[in-house]
């Protein structure tokens, strides 16, 4: 049997941790090919429901990344993913996705490595944590 | 001087008691209006708005049953400025509600007498009326609550009340007291400056003391939190995964009922009407053919997820989305445990005070560092 490969949806934020993961490529920083990315204009736009969606939908991992504190093009932004973030933690945890598999990472325009390390970090945690218990179930409604 | 006043009523005249104080406030223009659970015709109990002193005759607010939450009635009473004083006879978990809706800016307590009853639980409708064929009375129930049994004929009050740690209510005016109360009385407490001026106005002097009613509140109250813990507990070991989430919705036929009757759901436009959710056939079709099956109504535990974070930090125990269930899904504890998460992280709880911000309306540089732990 082949190794399981997690599916990581990614939420960057197109200032940041966006930028970052172009600069990751164009610096030919190599990361793991199973984050997803999904370019939103502020990590204070995910809302929870794109997470929750995208765990019913059998993701392994959601990772939002978004700027560092008082780096937002929104002033703060981040800051309201945080709370939120925290938030939907709480309600995910009772139900088998701990925030082990639900992350919130600050990462700079110029942080190239760190996304590259982030993206390794989770990827192999996942591995080892093994697929989401939601897709040995069956399909979520 | 002390704020309780005690007012004796003969059997089967509590509610002629209860209508003398409220037609004095209509009487002495200290409110324009009461919105109060009165007696309809048929039977019924519902919240009755009454500018008539005469109408007082019907009030029935201690009667177990509420066949809807009255903080969306207050709601829409308070919502716009009508420049008239308004008295609310609510229930704690119905002010508790409507505290959360000020803060949301969907209701305004600047006109209004919170005159809130004590509250030992309320029945599903049917057996309510179930238990009145069979010659429940309000009085009969207080009777049997203040000996420490809601249970009659093999019903009992809903699961909600039961482990509901509020039979007080904390933010009123004017609390209506049978927590503690010697049999045929009870007590008429003053909890707020304009509280103190409104019973004046009922021509009460306020002298009595408050009897043994805190240490029957203590142990009612810590009797409810035992319960709360148990059935949390008990939750928490069941329904641990997506898949006992679902099967515990299973029975959801997506009539969004439960978001109807939830007090607290303040979104104007729910999402899940909307066109987000309005798929076309080959979509569901595609569905289908990634699993070979598809569940359909689709969405249910997306949809019971996503009002869990909506309303996590808001809901207040009422028990009205079991209530306003077709298909009797256990929504409360499901609510009510995310509650708890949720209000825990933030060490907020919801009606507890207007002067506590809402955690999704504040943030702060400095906090939750825990959740990317990440400091530059």
């Amino acid at each position: 049997m082949s190794e399981f490969e997690p599916q990581i949806v990614a939420f960057f934020c197109n200032w940041c941790t966006f930028t970052a993961a172009d600069l990751a490529g164009t610096s030919r920083l190599a990361y793991p090919p199973n984050l997803k990315i999904v370019r939103v204009m502020c990590s204070g736009m995910v809302d929870p429901k794109y997470v929750i969606k995208a765990f019913l939908n059998g993701a392994d991992g959601v990772l939002i990344g978004g700027c560092w504190p008082g780096d937002c093009h929104y002033i703060n932004g981040n800051l309201k993913a945080r709370r939120r973030v925290a938030h939907l933690t709480e309600i995910l945890k009772q139900y088998g996705i701990g925030e082990d598999r639900f992350w919130l990472r600050w990462i700079a325009a110029s942080e190239g490595t760190m996304l590259q390390e982030v993206a390794r970090e989770m990827t192999e945690k996942i591995k080892a944590l093994g697929p989401s218990p939601i897709k040995t179930q069956q399909e979520a409604a | 001087m002390s704020n309780f006043t005690t007012v004796s009523y003969k059997k089967d005249e509590l509610n002629k008691e209860l209508a003398t104080l409220l037609s004095a406030l209509l009487e002495k223009k200290t409110v324009d209006g009461i919105m109060v659970p009165c007696r309809q015709p048929s039977g019924t109990v519902m919240q009755t708005l009454i500018t008539d002193p005469v109408q007082t005759a019907q009030v029935d607010p201690f009667a177990p049953v509420a066949p809807v939450s009255s903080a969306k009635l207050a709601s829409s009473l308070t919502a716009k400025p009508s420049g008239k004083k308004i008295a609310l006879v609510m229930r704690s978990c119905e002010i508790r509600a409507l505290i959360e809706l000020v803060k949301l800016n969907q209701a305004s307590l600047d006109n209004t007498l919170l005159i809130a009853q004590d509250c030992f639980g309320r029945y599903e409708n049917k057996d309510f009326y179930a238990l009145q064929e069979k010659g429940l009375t309000t009085e009969s129930f207080i009777q049997a609550a203040q000996g420490g049994t809601t249970a009659t004929d093999g019903l009992d009050v809903i699961e909600a009340c039961t482990v509901c740690e509020h039979p007080v209510a904390a933010n009123a005016d004017i609390r209506l007291c049978l927590i503690g109360a010697d049999a045929g009385t009870f007590s008429v407490e003053a909890a707020s400056e304009k509280g103190e001026q409104a019973i004046k106005d009922m021509g009460l002097s306020g002298s009595d003391n408050a009897g043994k009613r805190a240490d029957a509140v203590k142990t009612l109250v810590a009797a409810r939190q035992d319960a709360f813990t148990q059935k949390f507990n008990e939750y928490r070991e069941k329904i641990n995964s997506f898949q006992a989430l679902e099967e515990n919705m299973v029975k959801c036929v997506n009539c969004y009922n439960c978001r109807v009757a939830c007090p607290v759901c303040y979104c104007k436009e729910c999402v899940f009407v909307t066109d987000t959710f309005r798929h076309d056939g080959d979509q569901f079709l595609g569905w289908a053919q990634h699993k070979g099956t598809l569940k359909m109504p689709t969405d249910t535990v997306f949809y019971h997820l996503t009002r869990m974070t909506h309303i996590g930090n808001f809901c207040v125990g009422c028990g009205q989305c079991t209530s306003a269930c077709p298909n009797d899904v256990n929504l409360t504890m499901a609510f009510r445990a995310a509650a708890k998460v949720s209000q825990d992280r933030f060490g907020y709880e919801s009606g507890r005070s207007l002067d506590e911000a809402q955690p999704l309306t504040v943030f702060h540089d400095d906090e939750l560092v825990e959740v990317t732990g990440q400091v530059k």
